[in-house]
């Protein structure tokens, strides 16, 4: 696949003397024309600071970073026609009505609406009937999709999304990464990040960045299938209790809880069911429920991050 | 172009659609000039003045009546002896009292000069010097009226008022007034509008944008100035027609005048506003570094050579002292071009200092 966007060894730290935060620490990325990659990790892991340096919003203190080529310290200029960056933060006019918005940005980038409408029909025919409504009173998955249109219309190359989806209801998520989709069918890169893990699945590929630096980079389904654990889902009447229990034991690597369940890792062959079930037993627990589980992107995600906090540290 | 039409389209929203923008760019200029016009004037009318008349001949009572007669006094107290003038003084009731000698008739008869004793109130050191300058021409006029042609026994002083012989204080506050307005609307307003933009995240999206930072600051400058136009038009029909301020000079050079003192605020506004992290620093910047010296340093309410040479240093700074000259010389004086070059060159060439400083502070990248 040839290559759409290249991060090598980008760092970036605020601040000064004591209170210096190194928000990216040596982040190394490669992503292919038209793919759909994905950033996930905690807040203040980076992902805003590792796009507003791809967005050439920002300059890296050491490394260097490229779209389509063009650097994006000296060839800011060129980068800024070719991509598309929706910030984190909605960053639109909210006293100008969708179509306002649409068109001041049409025109900002030397198009105009009518000519772009193609590209955009997908995604505007949802912002539609609300054509005349300011964008500050539109509901937020409106004004991300109002947003997703804004950074659309000049037909970039690139697009850059940081956090598209925060704060926004499941049905309009799942809306959105379908027009991600549509997009990247087009032949769009396409770099997001994004908190949930149901939507990283979506992602052709996926990053996990935690304390500034890369722990993690490969398909879904390679990231779960080299997750070195088994998984137990376990619940039982007295989960906060449980939880505390189920660490404590021997054959536990470790234990989150995940909605109903605590997920609980173990080494393949240390463990058989029966034995977890009568130490819960012996400990009182009532209501006892144990079932094997594949182990999600999300059971990835945490044991990449408590390896990369022990790394860190 | 395309792009810098609709930056200024989308500028012209912004001040359309806030209720309090518009609150100040239609109600500022005319509360000010009222304010100015009615509160702070230094005109004197019906000035409450006591007369002890020692003399009660009818000479003395026809200039006690002259007195009266006019718009600028009015006889509140006659009274007998001195030491009701004191008691008098005390409650607040005159602010003046003028004494008749006993020998005043005589004296005046005889032809040689008379005296009369002006007592001021002087606790408002400015209202008593202009109320005394009054009732001394009052009086100058009563006795020429008397005796024309007699030369006086001793040397008189006889003072012209040029250009504004009543010393009418709406002459000179009006382009005080317009240079206030104008540097609130087009400084303050540029630069929190600017601010804004960086505070709201809005600078994040329009910097991704291929569009030269020149465009940007001057499409925010376009609006305003459109504004500020239209403020000194409401200013100017305000002061013409509700406090008689002539124009004399010619219109169009006082409309330069202003124009340039717009295009130096608007460039001082852009200038803040790169300098300003947040909206409240650049009102603060705009309203106590600004504000605060334009009224009380710029000679729009005192006068500047009567300041301390440190202070005096400071106002050359104010763009507003360099347009209210211009503003009083074409105005008042009804000079033309010859006589404002100067501080019409000042001001255009802060003008290109801000406007320098503020395309080379852009920041095409966040901070």
């Amino acid at each position: 696949m040839e290559t759409s966007v290249v991060a090598s060894l980008v760092s970036k730290s605020f601040g000064h003397g004591n209170h210096r935060v190194q928000a990216l620490d040596g982040v190394s990325l490669r992503v292919g024309k038209g793919e759909l990659f994905g950033i996930i990790g905690p807040d203040g892991s980076g992902k805003t600071t590792l796009f507003r340096i791809l967005a050439s919003l920002m300059l890296p203190d050491k490394g260097r970073a490229y779209i389509e080529d063009f650097d994006t310290v000296s060839q800011y200029r060129d980068i800024r026609k070719i991509i598309g960056y929706m910030p984190g933060r909605f960053s639109l006019y909210q006293d100008l009505s969708v179509e306002e918005n649409l068109r001041f940005f049409a025109t900002l980038f030397g198009s105009d609406i009518e000519k772009s409408y193609p590209d955009i029909r997908p995604i505007y025919r949802y912002l539609e009937p609300f054509r005349t409504r300011k964008a500050g009173k539109l509901s937020g998955g409106m004004k991300q999709k109002l947003a997703l249109c804004c950074a659309l219309i000049h037909a970039p190359k690139v697009l850059l999304l940081d956090e598209p989806t925060t704060g926004v209801d499941p049905v309009s998520r799942m809306e959105f990464w379908g027009m991600l989709d549509l997009l990247k069918a087009k032949g769009i890169t396409v770099i997001a990040s994004t908190p949930y893990m149901n939507e990283a699945m979506r992602c052709q590929r996926l990053c996990f960045l935690q304390n500034g630096k890369v722990v993690g980079c490969d398909t879904p389904e390679n990231i779960r299938h080299a997750f070195p654990f088994k998984v137990f889902s376990v619940k039982s009447a007295d989960k906060s209790r449980l939880l505390g229990d189920l660490r404590k034991f021997p054959a536990c690597h470790a234990c989150y809880p995940f909605g109903a369940y605590h997920h609980f890792y173990y080494k393949e062959g240390s463990l058989r069911m029966e034995e977890l079930e009568s130490y819960l037993a012996s400990l009182q627990h009532e209501e006892i429920k144990i079932k094997e589980s594949e182990p999600t992107i999300e059971d990835c995600f945490m044991n990449l991050m408590s390896q990369g906090g022990t790394d860190g540290n | 172009m395309k792009q810098f039409f609709a930056f200024v389209e989308k500028e012209f929203y912004h001040i359309f659609r806030d209720k309090a923008t518009m609150l100040i760019i239609l109600l500022m200029p005319v509360v000010q000039v009222l304010i100015f016009g009615f509160a702070i004037t230094t005109d004197i009318q019906n000035t409450e003045i006591g007369i002890l008349d020692l003399s009660g001949t009818p000479d003395s009572r026809a200039l006690v009546q002259k007195i009266d007669a006019g718009p600028y006094f009015q006889v509140t107290a006659r009274i007998s002896s001195t030491d009701q003038l004191e008691s008098l003084f005390k409650k607040g009731d005159i602010k003046i009292a003028l004494v008749i000698p006993p020998d005043f008739s005589d004296d005046m008869a005889m032809g040689q000069g008379t005296q009369v004793q002006l007592v001021t109130d002087a606790s408002n050191p400015n209202e008593a010097s202009i109320v005394n300058g009054y009732l001394q021409s009052i009086i100058g006029a009563y006795s020429l009226e008397r005796y024309p042609g007699d030369a006086p026994k001793s040397t008189s002083i006889e003072t012209r008022m040029l250009y504004n012989p009543q010393l009418k204080s709406a002459y000179t506050f009006v382009p005080g007034v317009i240079g206030l307005v104008l540097m609130l609307i087009c400084t303050l307003m540029t630069s929190v509008s600017i601010v804004r933009e960086r505070e709201l995240g809005t600078m994040e999206a329009l910097l991704v944008a291929p569009s030269k930072p020149i465009c940007i600051i001057f499409a925010k400058t376009v609006p305003y100035f459109a504004v500020s136009l239209f403020n000194l038009l409401v200013i100017i029909l305000l002061s013409i027609f509700a406090f008689d301020v002539p124009i004399r000079g010619s219109f169009l050079m006082f409309f330069l005048a202003s124009i340039t003192y717009i295009f130096t605020s608007l460039c001082l506004g852009i200038f803040i506003s790169t300098v300003s992290r947040t909206q409240q620093i650049a009102m603060i910047i705009s309203l106590m570094g600004l504000m605060l010296p334009t009224v009380l340093l710029s000679g729009l309410m005192f006068p500047i050579e009567s300041m301390p040479a440190v202070l005096q240093g400071l106002s050359y700074l104010l763009p507003a002292r360099w347009f209210i000259e211009m503003g009083r010389i074409i105005m008042i004086k009804g000079l033309g071009f010859g006589y404002i070059w100067m501080q019409w060159t000042i001001l255009m060439g802060m003008a290109v200092v801000f406007l320098g400083l503020s395309v080379r502070g852009f920041k095409v990248r966040l901070t």
